[in-house]
């Protein structure tokens, strides 16, 4: 009697992928890599656990109850609270300004490749499209290899204490990431309308605003959204290195055992970051 | 209105995708171009949209040598020839009135574009869908329409751009077979109408034969024939298509019907026996 194979594709495709080596090789490179940092990076999970430590965190825990909800505490931290949504919104606001040009020339289809630039000479090519997109790039890159802690701690130094140097930490290093972003999106964009209209004979500027803004537009409004959310917690961090807002407020307060007010603190900064969350997921769900 | 004389296409080193192509096509002349895939008509349509330079040979236009033509001249001539493509080739973000209005920007500034996207003057607009058969979707967006509707939109846009050549670079392929006729015969009336130059390209040779006076094939890069569709026979159109029909892969079957695709697809290389 011959037995007709029936197995499901699924289980052939299981079969052929026992042949290769490579996710053998991943698995031991995984497993190496985390063997290594784990002796390097001093973890003890023990520690974690050990008298002090539990002493350590449950008077820390015991301090925050019940958190400080004096009328006179919450009168006082709302100019904090404002100023963190300010700093994220302005900082938002500079990393569009930053994002917005160093993007449109560090985006290959626009500066210097595609249909827009057809009948350009190479050298001219060269000079005013690859020359401003290579280095967009690279001023991109730097922007946002740099932490916004590190940011904000030499903008302190150049402009001192307060919420200006919040502000410009977030726009720098969101500036670059929005950047790069845009570029991506602006990349990605359908090349096939854009032909469509360069062949019925239309200006680079009119294949940008017909072709490639409708087609980015909404990606880069949700992305800009998302970049203001984590600004609001980003902001709050900044605080830490004297850049004003929520976050120097809980620096204050830790670093004088007020553990109360803290949680009130943190308290704050949830409901902050989930109103902003709120607000930005119902615009993105309309422009979508 | 067009002169093509020795034209050759190359893309990369190998065979071109156009090979000593020599046509003239009349003003308010209808032509239709049938042949397998891969046989040129894309690259030709390209070449005749003036987005697409030829390798060598010679490409008038309207009298003049194509390749002569400086940026300005270039981009004047474009706005005189309308495409329209299989698909996709619509922003679909935008609402119908921006896509039909689309067809003016060869003739417009940057501002006066920016300015139509805020306040759309849509007269225009409105009298070309009504004249493609769906007024109703002048407001609506782009995305949100069937494939049939879409090829409309992409003809009124064509219509707004009044050009002298229509070129229609298969633009039913995406569309239902039962529209696709009445697709082609509107192109081919508003052509008529008024007396426009029409090439066409389709993948379906009745619909060629059916509505065209002059039926190109094209094999390999190079023209095998030019006739008149009641010259076109059966052993023509074989050597056309000799060796390029899909019907001559059968659909096969999983066996017992396991396949769990459905009953009659095809299945994916390594799983036949």
């Amino acid at each position: 009697m011959t037995r007709i194979p029936t197995a499901p594709p699924a289980d052939r495709f299981a079969a052929s992928r026992g042949k290769s080596a490579f996710p053998w090789i991943l698995t031991a490179a995984f497993v190496a890599s985390v063997a290594f940092s784990l002796r390097e990076a001093q973890v003890q999970p023990g520690v974690l656990f050990d008298r002090q430590a539990a002493a350590n965190v449950a008077r820390f825990v015991a301090g925050m109850f019940p958190p400080q909800l004096s009328p006179d505490f919450l009168a006082l931290m709302l100019r904090p609270a404002v100023e963190t949504l300010q700093i994220s919104v302005m900082g938002t606001f500079i990393a569009v300004l930053i994002g917005i040009p160093l993007g449109l020339l560090a985006t290959s289809s626009l500066s210097w490749s595609g249909v827009l630039h057809e009948r350009a000479s190479r050298r001219g090519r060269w000079l005013l499209g690859f020359v401003p997109y290579a280095v967009s790039r690279a001023v991109l890159s730097v922007f946002r290899a740099i932490p916004e802690y590190v940011w904000a701690f030499m903008f302190v130094r150049a402009v001192g204490l307060g919420p200006f140097p919040g502000v410009l930490a977030i726009g720098v290093a969101y500036g670059g990431m929005l950047g790069k972003v845009y570029s991506e999106i602006l990349e990605g964009v359908g090349p096939r309308p854009l032909e469509t209209l360069h062949a019925a004979g239309a200006s680079r500027g009119a294949i940008v605003l017909y072709g490639v803004v409708p087609q980015a537009l909404p990606n880069v409004i949700a992305y800009t959204l998302y970049r203001w959310e984590c600004a609001i917690r980003a902001s709050a961090v900044l605080g830490f290195v004297g850049a004003g807002g929520l976050g120097q407020q809980i620096e204050l307060s830790m670093r004088m055992f007020q553990f109360d007010e803290v949680l009130t603190l943190l308290g704050i900064l949830f409901l902050l970051v989930a109103g902003v969350d709120f607000v930005s997921g119902r615009i993105r769900a309309r422009v979508a | 209105m067009y002169e093509l004389d020795g034209v050759r296409k190359v893309f990369a080193p190998g065979p071109a995708a156009l090979e000593d192509v020599s046509l003239t096509i009349g003003r308010g002349e209808h032509v239709a171009f049938i042949g397998p895939s891969g046989a040129g008509k894309t690259t030709l349509f390209r070449i005749l949209n003036l987005t697409l330079r030829p390798t060598a040979g010679r490409l008038r236009f309207d009298g003049g040598d194509a390749s002569a033509l400086s940026d300005a001249g270039l981009r004047q001539a474009r706005t005189r020839i309308g495409t329209i493509y299989q698909q996709q080739n619509l922003v679909g973000r935008l609402r119908v009135v921006h896509n039909v209005l689309a067809g003016n920007l060869g003739r417009w500034s940057a501002v006066q574009a920016l300015a139509s996207l805020a306040v759309p003057r849509v007269a225009p607009a409105e009298r070309a869908l009504a004249q493609v058969g769906i007024p109703e979707k002048l407001w609506a967006r782009t995305d949100e329409l069937s494939g049939g509707q879409q090829q409309r939109v992409a003809i009124a846009r064509v219509l707004v751009q009044d050009p002298d050549v229509i070129l229609a670079d298969e633009p039913v392929s995406s569309v239902d077979p039962s529209l696709a006729s009445s697709i082609v015969g509107l192109l081919r009336d508003l052509s008529a109408s008024a007396a426009k130059t029409l090439c066409v390209n389709l993948h379906t040779v009745e619909l060629a034969l059916a509505y065209f006076p002059r039926i190109v094939g094209l094999r390999d890069g190079r023209v095998l024939f030019d006739l008149a569709p009641d010259k076109v026979t059966d052993e023509l159109l074989g050597e056309l298509y000799a060796g390029h029909g899909d019907a001559e892969v059968p659909f096969e079957r999983m066996p017992g019907d396991k396949n769990p695709y459905g009953t009659a697809c095809r299945p994916l290389r390594g799983f036949t026996r």
